[in-house]
């Protein structure tokens, strides 16, 4: 097919390794095959995504999974429908801390491998620093919206850690991260690849837990679009669909993650070298398996369930079902033909041991406010 | 017009920054904060405690600022964009020209408008002003590399400087290229055989 037979969508990305479906789709032909000319643009934070997807700069775009949800809700930013038909990935983000507080945290004697002790044995730190009349210590996420917030809070809280007044968190760009931790400015972070694995392999921090020993499996990113797009161009649609979904089939398999890292490694995408995404490849990050590639409605109440806990937006009826609508696994299943995967994946225990039901909502909220 | 609004300007480009300020001063505003290097960024402008931010949209500190405008205890008031429901024009004209404006809550928007409008248009000219800048330096290197070549074409076929530019012009309009096109292949070739 020649490049004026394809029509032309507009991807927006951030260089994370997670972009990884949207750059196979165009570099192995997935998105040609179906009829597209993807051109992918680099953006530099996360604001400017939705912007450029609210004016019609971008026509999709790689979204943190909490963004299409807010729009829609419209937190701290004008309402604006946008929503997401399919994940991009699941999991691969990770909680690193400084070497130092590595060892305070060691120096308790807990099993940091499990994220409970470890929660609880940071908590030991964090009420010595009170104590001792110290600051608190700090650490780096990079969007409100991103699930890397809701993780943080989400550990530190069931230890018994309040995240608003017993540490700091701060937006720190992924780029910035690591100069970050080593300048003392933070003490720990959670971000996703490759800034963990640069963060060790720069001798700076320690890895301490990959967020999927404790996060319920579902989306890290989205595709992420406006509704009227969605709505003004069906057919591209369904055709990006079909070369997202041979493109994720494709990234999943360990077996082209070499290829993979080499095609995400040049200064246009990422600009990390080859041996280090290989090694952030070979984490806990998914592009396909275990149906993590449905973005179902249970997954956006999970998360806005977390909006309402950390007091982003008061909980209501109506913004439930609004959360729930955000996230459209209907039309992937429509333009794949298929009814619905059946594989699930299996979530880890809830670690502060409130299980959440995705039909009641202020159940959920009601019991972790008094275990707070 | 005398104004306290205290405006802090986020900006890697000392040269926006300045067009941006001069602007701003002659608007009235006197309080004005600049920030270029960008590390510790939270901590500084909760120092400065800013009515209004004026941030570039190629900064990826943006998003420290949407965290910023989160209620919470570190800044003593909160930050919210300038726009509401009402502004889509003013949001794709601020995208349009590369700026993004945040605003502490609660301040009255006729205030905020001309200060959104004229960033705005400060971006714009910026923008110009660098491309006729790019254009210009585009240019002199295209007039670098034609005389190159013709030096080339002057030494091997021993002809002088006007016959070895009417030998690249005609070439450039049988091949419907650009002079500076042909000049460069010219070069390359040489480079190459040379």
């Amino acid at each position: 097919m020649s490049t004026s037979e394809l029509t032309t969508v507009r991807a927006g990305f951030i260089p994370l390794v997670d972009c990884a479906v949207l750059v196979a789709a165009k570099e192995k032909g997935f998105a040609e095959r179906h009829g597209i000319d993807l051109l992918l643009k680099p953006e530099v934070s996360w604001a400017n995504i939705r912007d450029h997807i609210n004016v019609g700069f971008l026509d999709v775009a790689h979204m943190l999974a909490g963004m299409p949800i807010a729009q829609s809700l419209g937190i701290n930013h004008i309402k604006f429908p946008i929503i997401a038909p399919m994940a991009l990935g699941a999991g691969g983000n990770a909680i690193t801390v400084s070497c130092g507080l590595h060892a305070q945290l060691q120096d308790t004697g807990a099993d940091l491998s499990d994220p409970l002790s470890a929660a609880k044995a940071l908590r030991k730190v964090v009420d010595r620093r009170r104590s001792d009349g110290l600051e608190p210590l700090s650490f780096g996420q990079v969007f409100p919206f991103s699930c890397h917030n809701y993780q943080l809070r989400y550990w530190m809280a069931a230890a018994g850690i309040d995240p608003e007044r017993d540490v700091s968190l701060v937006v720190i760009p992924p780029p910035y991260m690591v100069k970050s931790l080593e300048a003392g400015q933070v003490d720990g972070f959670c971000v996703g690849e490759p800034w963990n694995t640069l963060a060790v392999e720069q001798g700076v921090g320690v890895i301490l837990l990959p967020t999927s020993s404790f996060w319920p499996a579902g989306p890290e990113k989205v595709l992420g679009l406006s509704e009227r797009w969605a709505n003004d161009n069906r057919e591209t649609l369904q055709a990006l669909l079909k070369a997202l979904d041979e493109a994720a089939k494709w990234a999943d398999d360990a077996a082209n993650h070499a290829e993979l890292a080499d095609m995400l490694a040049v200064d246009a995408y990422l600009g990390v070298s080859a041996p280090v995404l290989a090694k952030a490849l070979a984490g806990d990050l998914h592009f396909y398996n275990a149906g993590i590639v449905r973005a179902e409605c249970e997954d956006a109440l999970w998360l806005y369930a977390q909006m309402v806990r950390w007091g982003q937006i008061p909980l209501s009826r109506e913004a439930e079902q609004v959360a729930c609508r955000t996230y459209r696994p209907d039309l992937r299943a429509a333009a794949l033909g298929v009814e619905k995967d059946i594989s699930t994946a299996a979530h880890p225990a809830p670690l502060d041991g409130v299980a959440f039901d995705a039909a009641d909502v202020p159940g959920y909220i009601a019991e972790v406010l008094i275990k707070a | 017009m005398a104004d306290d609004l205290k405006i802090l300007v986020i900006d890697e480009d000392p040269v926006r920054a300045a067009i941006l300020k001069e602007g701003l001063s002659d608007a009235g505003h006197m309080l004005v904060e600049w920030i270029a290097d960008m590390s510790n960024l939270h901590v500084r402008i909760s120092a400065l405690d800013p009515d209004v931010v004026l941030i570039d949209l190629e900064n990826p500190n943006r998003d420290v600022l949407e965290q910023m405008f989160q209620v919470s205890r570190e800044v003593k008031r909160p930050i919210a964009m300038f726009v509401d429901q009402s502004d889509t024009t003013m949001i794709t004209a601020s995208v349009d020209a590369g700026v993004s404006a945040y605003i502490v809550d609660g301040l009255k928007k006729e205030r905020i408008k001309p200060i959104v409008d004229m960033t705005i248009s400060r971006f714009n000219a910026f923008s110009r002003l660098q491309r006729e800048l790019d254009d210009t330096k585009t240019q002199l290197e295209e007039r670098k590399i034609i005389d190159r070549a013709k030096g080339i074409l002057m030494k091997q076929k021993g002809i002088d400087e006007d016959e070895a530019y009417v030998l690249l012009r005609r070439n450039a309009m049988n091949q419907k290229k650009k002079i500076a096109e042909v000049a460069a292949s010219v070069v390359m070739a040489a480079d190459l055989l040379g």
